[in-house]
């Protein structure tokens, strides 16, 4: 049990909604979520495909864990092949989406053909159909789940959908789920944009069983209260969030600044989640009004915000003067330090609208970026620009270019393919802070060299979240490695991206590894689904999931020429900060990460490895 | 000493834990949907709040009730009995708070019952939002609280 074992089929292209029983031999192998979706993925398109054709399909599924009582059970994933990278694509998402597919009695929903006229999606416990989007087409995230709710008279329901972005083919477009929360990489949005599939509206009331209720309870109960007691998941961030690390990964030296030229940026601290907490210069109010928690999550990371009324960006649109999702680290980063603006009511705008229209606000702030240093080399003019001044530090720059990306309209265009489309365009693509066409997130792997063969092998292009060595290398967890030498980091690095691959896999959050091991996921599971769940078996599964993706990708084309990093980061030296000096040290931590995967020199999985973990 | 659930939204963080922790308690799933006490999220607003059934000394769901399906323990705790129960809903429509709810995979009405004194709710409640206290003294903390606001509170040092 836990598993629903049900998965609807919708195939667009003939109008139709199909229940089938999920594999349970391959819940077996590959868990939930990420593996198990990707298994799908993988055996049932061709990775060759168009990511914005057809033949590509688009998967929403859930963990055995979501929609339980085990802390963060609200997790969702969406797999796809990327519309920006070309790769395996695998966004997580939190909110009550997910929990929601599960209470309908599905464990995922696969989404495949194209619709010939848009339409959205509805699951009403088994009743799942699909309408006529035309009325909704061409608006934002924020007019349709309230319309999509209104129209089926049910506050209650949870809804997915894609803004302007992702209709327009903006290739890091986000599925936004419950306004706020999104499956934000890789542009997964843009993959159900190109479906024509507008959204998906899910109620659910019907109830989530878990094998051993008493024993259930009795251990996720155990593992909240290391989660309570653990100094990260119990204080830092239900107080601080994400942003708790902003002027920590600055004093690190590792916080990536106007397009990854510094490593350090002045106006951290006024972009932190401190600054976040404190009274404003315009209006005395914090920006920071709450924490707030996803679906059964006893962390509460989530920050809910509110821009001042009196700030330029809405002091004529009082349609933005209501409390929505505040910036998390990721996106204070890079819609701040990686673009040089550090005015914080500017950069909450341009988290509102990136929820509003479904962008993803790592690659865009990160394409700004680029955008900004393209305009002050000269390479690109305001002719290029339709008139905007892209220059770094600039806050009108950076909100102007959020509206006309959120749209895809003037230069937003050209910023919404991405930072490698652009500065290739322009004959820079050295300039492009990119792996597999991703951009970067906010860790400089010259400062965290863990960080940057975790970017440079991610399966789903540049990443932080899979495989999250920052937590050893700056946090200590679960033991401090120095972040400023490459021993120990393939080792290190392999050790996350398998543990990543199962957690991911479960229907819990990423976050609560920062207390918990595999050693305290197992016995959750275990308790919950039928099987022998074990600490090996999950790193098994974790392990099998990795390298199930990256034969993905080899088969999509990719190489070990991929697995690679922009110039600036192997040539030019870190300017200031505890890493002044160092550049990062790939080409001594690749090798070795190749061997201990089990892999050729050339990065492919021996016929041993294939076998090892039955794939 | 009378019991009830003391709830304070302003602790509160949407996760609802409360809601999963009651519909295992009452149904035996989890199945927020089946759950007797809910939390509203009031997101433009940046609150979340938790509601269920106050337990009224003259509860109009048992003054309505037809059948006297809804009797009253020692704890002062409303409770309805399903054999009882015809399923007519006139206490979901006599409770002015609408925490009395018709089931219809059972055909009665549930409301929260307090766990028959354990409150699955309370227990689970990850950040005290909910507490399951003393009813005389439910509003000491946040006396508490705005006593502390008081110039005079702000020199008191206990």
């Amino acid at each position: 049990m836990s598993w629903t074992r049900k998965i609807l089929r919708v195939n667009l292209t003939e109008g139709t909604c199909k229940d089938e029983p999920l594999n349970m031999e391959w819940a077996d192998k590959y868990l939930g979520q990420r593996g198990l979706a990707t298994k799908y993925l993988v055996e049932e398109i061709d990775p060759k495909c168009d990511p914005l054709g057809p033949d590509n399909k688009i998967i929403y599924a859930t963990g055995p864990l979501t929609g339980t009582t085990a802390s963060t059970g609200g997790r969702y994933s969406v797999v796809t092949k990327g519309a920006l990278t070309g790769a395996i694509a695998c966004s997580n998402s939190g909110g009550f989406f997910g929990a929601e597919m599960k209470f309908a009695g599905y464990d995922m929903i696969i989404v495949e053909g194209v619709s010939k006229k848009p339409v959205y999606l509805t699951m009403i416990d088994g009743n799942c159909e699909l309408h006529d989007a035309s009325d909704l087409w061409g608006k934002s995230v924020w007019e349709v789940d309230p319309a999509i709710k209104a129209k089926h008279q049910d506050p209650m329901m949870r809804v997915a959908a894609i803004g302007i972005s992702g209709e327009q083919g903006v290739l890091y477009a986000c599925v936004v789920n419950d306004l706020h929360r999104a499956a934000g990489r890789s542009g997964v949005g843009a993959v159900m944009g190109s479906k024509n599939l507008k959204a998906i509206g899910i109620r659910g009331t019907g109830g989530v069983n878990v094998d051993d209720p008493k024993k259930f309870m009795a251990v996720t109960a155990e593992k909240k209260a290391i989660l309570a007691e653990n100094a990260v998941t119990g204080q830092a961030l239900p107080a601080y969030g994400t942003q708790v690390l902003m002027n920590v990964i600055n004093e690190s030296g590792a916080l990536p600044t106007r397009n990854f030229r510094d490593v350090q940026f002045e106006g951290a601290h006024a972009i932190s989640a401190e600054a976040m907490a404190e009274p404003s210069g315009i209006d005395g109010k914090p920006n920071l009004l709450t924490n707030a928690a996803c679906f059964g999550c006893t962390i509460g990371c989530g920050r809910i915000s509110k821009i001042n009324e009196e700030h330029y960006t809405v002091a004529n649109k009082p349609e933005y003067w209501h409390a929505s999702g505040g910036l998390e680290y990721e996106a204070a980063w890079a819609l701040g330090a990686a673009t040089g603006v550090s005015d914080m009511d500017a950069l909450t705008y341009a988290n509102f609208i990136c929820n509003e229209q479904g962008i993803d606000p790592i690659s865009f702030g990160a394409t700004v970026g680029a955008a900004m240093e393209l305009y002050e080399d000269g390479v690109i003019t305001s002719k290029d620009t339709g008139g905007l001044e892209m220059k770094f530090g600039s806050p009108e720059a950076l909100t102007t270019a959020v509206e006309l990306t959120g749209k895809a309209e003037g230069f937003g265009k050209e910023l919404g393919m991405g930072s490698a489309r652009l500065t290739a365009k322009y004959g820079k693509p050295e300039l492009s802070m990119t792996v597999k066409g991703q951009e970067f997130p906010a860790y400089d792997p010259r400062g965290v060299q863990g960080m940057g063969l975790t970017y440079a092998t991610s399966n789903r292009g540049a990443c932080h979240l899979r495989s999250y060595t920052v937590a050893s290398e700056i946090m200590g967890i679960p033991e401090k490695t120095d972040p400023h030498v490459t021993e120990g980091k393939a080792g290190l690095v392999k050790a996350f991206q398998d543990a990543t691959g199962a957690v991911d896999s479960s229907g819990l959050c990423v976050f609560t590894t920062f207390a918990w091991t595999l050693d305290d996921f197992a016995p959750q599971i275990d308790a919950a689904c039928e099987g022998n769940w074990t600490t090996d078996k999950l790193a098994e599964v974790g392990e099998r999931i990795w390298n199930m993706e990256r034969q993905f990708n080899l088969s999509a084309g990719f190489t070990a020429a991929d697995d690679n990093l922009p110039q600036r980061l192997l040539k030019d030296a870190a300017k200031t900060g505890p890493a002044e000096g160092l550049t990062s040290g790939l080409d001594k931590m690749l090798p070795e990460y190749y061997e201990i995967r089990g892999w050729t020199k050339e990065g492919v999985p021996t016929n041993e490895t294939v076998s090892r973990l039955a794939l | 000493m009378l019991k009830a659930l003391v709830i304070d939204p302003g602790k509160c963080t949407g996760c609802k834990q409360c809601e999963l922790a009651c519909s295992l308690e009452q149904e035996g799933v989890f199945n927020v949907s089946k759950s007797r006490i809910r939390v509203f999220d009031f997101h433009e607003e940046a609150r979340f709040i938790p509601y269920t059934c106050t337990q009224c000394d003259e509860a109009w769901c048992q003054q309505a009730c037809p059948v006297n399906a809804i009797t009253t323990t020692d704890d002062g705790v409303k409770v309805v009995h399903d054999n009882l129960c015809v399923g007519c809903k006139v206490c979901t429509i006599a409770c002015p708070f609408g925490t009395v709810n018709y089931n219809a995979s059972t055909g009665k009405v549930i409301k929260c019952n307090m766990c028959g004194g354990d409150p699955a709710c309370a227990k689970i409640c990850p950040t005290d939002a909910i507490v399951y206290a003393d009813v005389e003294q439910a509003g000491h903390s946040r006396m508490e609280d705005w006593a502390k606001k008081t110039d005079s509170g702000a020199q008191a040092t206990a």
